[in-house]
C-alpha cells in the first residue's frame, strides 16, 4: 500500500539534501519538507483533527502550501486547496459543502476569512502563515508550529489507500462548485502514470506557474515528491519575463502550461527559446492548444518534446499525444495514459466507431471516488461500465477517435468553457450579474480569444429606467467572482434571443451581434 | 494629479471597489491579495495608456509593478527617459 505522503518520506530518505522546492529563490529540501510536514501533522492531531476530516489551505503557491498538503495527509486528514483569489461567498460555500474542520491560511487573505467566519461553524482551528504581518490576524502561526523542537513523527492515522486524500473543487454547469474526491490510490496511481509517460527522473527541474488549487499544478508537486525532482514553484505566471529568467537560472527541464501560458510566451518580443537549452519537455493541458501555437513552440524549442494532453479534475489526466506523432496527429490529445482506458460512447453508452462524435468515457484507477456530498451529480458522471459493478467516468466532453485510436476534443456537452485553462460556468457568472439590482437578465458565452482561448462575454439587459455602466458591472463581478470569470467583454442590450421554450438562445448570441434584440 | 496618486486612484477604483481601507503604498499588491496575474497585466496596460509610455517585456517584473510606490517610481523613470530622449525636440513636436 502506498499513500500520497509516503512519496515524500521515501524521497526524503533517498535525497535528503536535494531541493524539493525553490520558491522566490528560497530552497526547501526534501528533508525540510518532510520534517516540517511532520510538525504540522502533530499540531493538527493535537488540535483534534482525526482521520478523514477536511483541512483547507487558502494561500498562494508557496513552500508553506506544500508543507500544509503533506502535513494534513500525515495527520490523516483530507486536504482542500483553495485558490487565494476565491471570494467570500464561494469560500463559505466550499467550507460548508465539505465541512472544513481546520484552516491554514495566509494573513493576506485574513479579511475574507474573517468575513465568512460567522457562517462556517465547522471551522474550529485556524493556523496563519506569514510572520511579517503579525497585526493582520490574531492566532497561532504555522511558523511557530514548525519552529517548535523536537522533531517527532506523527502517529500513523490508520489510513488505507482507499481513503480520500484530496478534495478539489471544480465549476459545474449549474454554477455550484463540486468537490472532486480523490483517494490516495487515485493520486498515487496518477502520479506514477504521468511521471512514467513524461519519463521524469530525479534530474528533472520542473517550473510550476499553475496554482496548486488546480490538479494540473498540484500534480507537479506530487510527482516531484514521487520521483525526487525539484519544483521551481512560482506564485503565478503574472510576470513571464521573470519566470523565463528563473527557468534559465535553475536550468528548468520541464514546463507545464495551459494554452494561455504558451500564447503569452510566444507573444513576448524578447522570447528566445535558445536561452533555455536545458528544457527537455513542455506539456499543455487545461484546454485545447491551437495547432499553430504547437508548431511555433516546436520551432522555438527544437530540442524539447511537446506533450499535448487532456484531463479533467474528476480523473486528473486522461491522455497525452506521443511527441513523435505531433506532425501526423496534430490537434489530437493522443491516447490514454498508462493504466487508463478512454473511449467514445453514444447517448446510450455504447462504444462508437472511428471518427464518430460522442461523449468520452474514462475508466481506470485515476477516476475519482465521486463528488463530496453530492450523490446526484456523482450518479450523473459515474455510470455503469461494461462489466458489472464497474464505474466509468462520463466526462461531459465530446470527442472523436480516429481509426488509429487517437483522440480529438470536439466540444462540451454543456455550455461550460475554458478561459485561461480554467472552467467557466456561465450560470455562475450570470447569477452574479443578476444580483446587481439594475440587471433584468444576463447571458454569458465564451468568445474566441488569441490568448485566453475563450474570453468571457456577458450580454446584460437592464431594468427599465436604470442607467448602469460597464465599469460598474465589471467592478461588481470583480468583487464576487474568481478573476478568470470576470467578463472581458460586456454588452448592454435591449433584450436576449429566446428559444421557443423561453430559454436564452446562446448559439444565436454566439453567432450574431446581440444589439439587434 | 501626481503619478503616484493617479495610480493609487486607479487601483482603488478598479481593484478595491472604491474602498481604499488601509492600502499601504509600499505593500506588495499581489501579497496583499489586491491584484492577481490578470490584474497586473491590466495595471501595465493602464500605465501605458495613462502616461503614454511603453512597458517592455523586461520592464514587466515585480520590482516595477508590485506596489504603488514601485509602479510610480517606474513610471517616473520611464517619463524621465522619454523626455530626456526627446531633448532638442520642439515642445509638442512630432517624434
Amino acid at each position: 500500500m502506498i499513500l500520497i505522503h509516503h512519496f515524500l518520506a521515501e524521497t526524503a530518505r533517498r535525497y535528503p539534501d536535494k531541493p524539493a522546492l525553490i520558491c522566490d529563490g528560497e530552497v526547501c529540501t526534501f528533508r525540510q519538507l518532510d520534517q516540517d510536514s511532520d510538525h504540522l501533522a502533530c499540531e493538527l492531531r493535537r488540535a483534534g483533527v482525526v482521520r478523514g476530516e477536511r483541512v483547507a489551505v487558502f494561500m498562494e503557491n508557496s513552500s508553506e502550501l506544500v508543507v500544509s498538503i503533506f502535513g494534513i495527509l500525515k495527520a490523516g486528514g483530507i486536504f482542500v486547496v483553495i485558490n487565494p483569489t476565491t471570494k467570500a461567498r464561494k469560500l463559505a460555500n466550499i467550507f460548508n459543502d465539505c465541512g472544513v474542520r481546520a484552516l491554514i491560511a495566509h494573513r493576506a487573505v485574513a479579511p475574507v476569512v474573517q468575513s465568512v467566519a460567522p457562517q462556517v461553524p465547522s471551522v474550529k482551528t485556524v493556523l496563519w502563515t506569514s510572520p511579517g504581518q503579525r497585526d493582520a490576524a490574531p492566532g497561532r502561526l504555522l511558523e511557530e508550529v514548525l519552529a517548535a523542537p523536537p522533531h517527532a513523527e506523527p502517529a500513523a492515522p490508520g489510513l488505507i489507500d482507499e481513503d480520500v486524500g484530496a478534495i478539489i473543487y471544480t465549476s459545474g454547469s449549474t454554477g455550484a462548485p463540486k468537490g472532486v474526491m480523490l483517494t490516495h490510490r487515485n493520486v498515487t496511481n496518477t502520479a506514477w502514470s504521468i511521471s512514467t509517460y513524461l519519463e521524469n527522473d530525479s534530474n528533472d527541474v520542473v517550473m510550476c506557474v499553475l496554482p496548486l488549487s488546480f490538479s494540473y499544478g498540484l500534480f507537479q508537486v506530487i510527482t516531484g515528491a514521487r520521483v525526487g525532482f525539484t519544483v521551481v514553484l512560482e506564485r503565478s505566471f503574472a510576470y513571464p519575463y521573470q519566470a523565463l529568467q528563473r527557468m534559465a537560472e535553475y536550468r528548468v527541464t520541464g514546463l507545464p502550461g495551459v494554452p494561455t501560458t504558451f500564447a503569452t510566451l510566444l507573444g513576448m518580443a524578447s522570447f528566445n527559446g535558445a536561452a533555455l537549452p536545458s528544457l527537455r519537455y513542455l506539456t499543455n493541458a487545461g484546454a485545447n492548444i491551437p495547432p499553430a501555437h504547437l508548431r511555433r513552440l516546436r520551432e522555438a524549442f527544437p530540442a524539447a518534446k511537446i506533450f499535448s494532453m487532456y484531463g479533467l479534475t474528476e480523473c486528473t489526466r486522461v491522455s497525452y499525444l506521443d511527441p513523435a506523432r505531433l506532425d501526423d496527429k496534430i490537434g489530437s490529445v493522443g491516447k490514454a495514459m498508462p493504466n487508463c482506458e478512454a473511449y467514445v460512447v453514444d447517448e446510450e453508452g455504447r462504444r462508437v466507431g472511428p471518427d464518430v462524435v460522442g461523449e468520452l468515457a474514462v475508466r481506470g484507477a485515476n477516476v475519482m471516488r465521486g463528488y463530496w456530498g453530492n450523490a446526484d451529480e456523482t450518479r450523473r458522471r459515474l455510470r455503469d461500465g461494461d462489466t458489472p459493478g464497474e464505474r466509468v467516468l462520463y466526462t461531459g466532453d465530446l470527442f472523436r477517435m480516429d481509426k488509429d485510436g487517437f483522440l480529438y476534443f470536439v466540444g462540451r456537452k454543456d455550455d461550460v468553457f475554458k478561459c485561461k485553462g480554467e472552467k467557466v460556468s456561465p450560470a455562475e457568472v450570470e447569477r452574479v450579474l443578476c444580483e446587481l439590482p439594475g440587471v433584468a437578465e444576463a447571458a454569458v458565452i465564451g468568445v474566441d480569444d488569441p490568448i485566453d482561448g475563450k474570453a468571457v462575454k456577458a450580454f446584460v439587459v437592464l431594468r427599465d429606467g436604470v442607467a448602469l455602466l460597464e465599469p460598474q458591472i465589471r467592478r461588481h463581478c470583480r468583487a464576487n467572482l474568481d478573476p478568470y470569470m470576470v467578463p472581458k467583454f460586456i454588452e448592454i442590450c435591449q433584450g436576449l434571443p429566446k428559444t421557443d421554450s423561453g430559454k436564452i438562445h446562446k448559439n444565436a448570441l454566439a453567432s450574431e451581434n446581440a444589439s439587434q434584440w | 494629479m501626481d503619478v503616484q496618486r493617479q495610480i493609487r486612484t486607479y487601483i482603488v477604483e478598479n481593484f478595491l471597489f472604491g474602498d481604499a481601507g488601509d492600502l499601504d503604498e509600499a505593500r506588495s499588491l499581489s501579497g496583499a491579495g489586491v491584484v492577481d496575474s490578470t490584474g497586473v497585466m491590466e495595471l501595465a496596460m493602464f500605465v501605458e495608456e495613462a502616461f503614454n509610455i511603453k512597458v517592455n517585456d523586461e520592464d514587466f517584473i515585480p520590482d516595477n509593478f508590485d506596489s504603488i510606490q514601485k509602479i510610480a517610481a517606474f513610471v517616473e523613470r520611464k517619463l524621465a527617459a522619454r523626455d530626456g530622449g526627446s531633448a532638442g525636440m520642439p515642445p509638442g513636436g512630432e517624434a
